[in-house]
């Protein structure tokens, strides 16, 4: 019997390591829209907290599609 | 189609039957944390969780093509044993969703087919090294990583936006679960649609009604997409109920985290080629959103009586099997009957017992626990 021990180590670190990017970016972009609620409150326009929560959203939309380029085989 | 016997028949009957459990036992796992935060309505989450069930099916059939991965040597294999095995299956994944405790499908099913196999074929027909490496590894390894991934998200998510917004969080974590939800649901109907796919073409391969190394039919891999779709449209309550709201109290940003670690643990290891449980990732997932809050939040009684489950759910399905299968081997015609309508039956009963205390889209998030008694005391276990 051969344990691939490698591959486990793998799949964990990845796992671990796309887990908390994305969930640390998506809250990032979620911050940014509170900040953009306070500041309009405030008479800002808050264009700029509006477009770094875009990015964050972006960012979190492109691992998203990766996923589903993992999924289809079609794509591979 | 003349080389389609009544054996080869009913697997590909009890085939569909156990996918059709497979999807209402499995519901749970996409959608359970987005209907227990209000991300999504409990009818909409089911429906949106079968549709793309049907969609994953028809992605991709290359899991199809080996029945086990291995772990039985699929050339001692007669219909009679797959029959058996899906038997132990269903009967198992019943008994758990009656008591709403989420197991895993696929570990019923390798469960279901050793037992089988091992009374039909002999020892020597089960690969115990692969079983190893195949299911026990990852089974003890998959809900540790998606467990610790899930926390460090949650702590990190929950430290970042202390000071934001509380309805802005709230709403935005929401938005970005159905996503993440989805991509389960998705990755769930490439898998498990396709292990029931798998299954009938080589009954019918068995019966030389395909050639050797056939693709699944087209209607083979449309009713195994349906059968699943419309179980998990049907929505396992009892088990959702379980995972939503039995283990942790949980709120968006937590649901977030378990769902994108569940997430990333099935999509890398598959893409690594390990075979692992969808159900214990999720489990996993949400016991580590949990913990990330805070520890006291954790119910350990519930994850205890799952962890439980999951120990013995190989060895009873195998055990139900094997039963199953020494009566088919030795029975003949006679006794596939025999064991049909028994598990019939025993299904039947599951069903009943179920209704003395419904679990259903309307009442899925009062309580915390399933019970099979009626009118017990809110906190008591089953």
């Amino acid at each position: 019997m051969s344990v691939d021990w490698n591959a486990l180590g793998e799949v964990a670190a990845v796992s671990f390591g796309v887990t908390v990017g994305v969930v640390v970016v998506f809250a990032i972009g979620v911050l940014a829209l509170s900040a953009r609620d306070t500041v309009r409150e405030s008479g800002g326009t808050g264009t700029g907290q509006l477009a770094g929560a875009g990015a964050c959203f972006l960012a979190c939309a492109c691992a998203v599609v990766y996923g589903l380029y993992l999924i289809i085989p079609q794509f591979h | 189609m003349d080389h389609i016997t009544f054996l080869v028949a009913l697997v590909i009957v009890t085939a569909l039957a156990f996918d059709f459990t497979n999807g209402f036992h499995d519901t749970a796992n996409a959608m359970a944390t987005s209907i227990a935060t209000g991300a999504l309505r409990p009818k909409v989450a089911v429906l949106l969780s079968g549709a793309l069930n049907l969609v994953g099916a028809f992605l991709s059939t290359e899991v199809a093509k080996t029945i086990s991965g291995g772990i039985v040597d699929d050339s001692l294999v007669t219909s009679g044993m797959i029959f058996a095995g899906l038997v132990g299956a269903i009967l198992w994944n019943l008994m758990t969703w009656l008591l709403g405790l989420p197991s895993s499908s696929s570990h019923a099913l390798f469960g279901g087919l050793i037992g089988a196999v091992w009374v039909g074929a002999g020892r020597h027909g089960v690969h115990f090294d692969k079983v190893v490496e195949k299911i026990l590894i990852p089974a003890v390894a998959s809900p540790v990583v998606a467990g610790v991934a899930a926390l460090a998200a949650t702590y990190l998510a929950y430290r970042l936006t202390n000071r934001a917004r509380k309805d802005t969080v709230t709403k935005g974590f929401r938005f970005g679960q159905i996503a993440s939800a989805s991509l389960v649901s998705l990755a769930h109907g490439t898998n498990d649609a396709q292990k029931t796919m798998g299954v009938i073409t080589l009954a019918l391969i068995s019966c030389g009604a395909l050639g050797h190394n056939a693709d699944p039919p087209v209607w083979v891999i449309l009713t195994a997409g349906l059968a699943i779709a419309l179980g998990t449209y049907l929505g396992g309550w009892r088990i959702i109920r379980t995972m939503g709201k039995g283990l942790v109290d949980i709120e968006s940003p937590q649901g977030f985290a378990a769902e994108s670690a569940s997430t990333a643990v099935i999509l890398s290891s598959a893409n690594l080629g390990f075979a692992l449980s969808t159900t214990q990732v999720c489990s996993g997932g949400i016991l580590g959103a949990g913990m990330g809050r805070r520890l006291a939040e954790v119910r350990w009684g519930t994850a205890g009586r799952m962890a439980l489950a999951w120990l013995v759910t190989l060895p009873s399905a195998a055990v139900v099997g094997a039963v199953a299968a020494s009566v088919v081997v030795h029975g003949g015609t006679p006794g596939v009957v025999v064991i049909a309508v028994l598990a019939v039956a025993v299904a039947g009963g599951i069903v009943v017992l179920s209704r003395r205390n419904p679990v259903h889209a309307d009442n899925v998030n009062h309580g915390r626990t399933t019970s099979v008694r009626p009118a017990e005391p809110a906190g008591a276990g089953a």
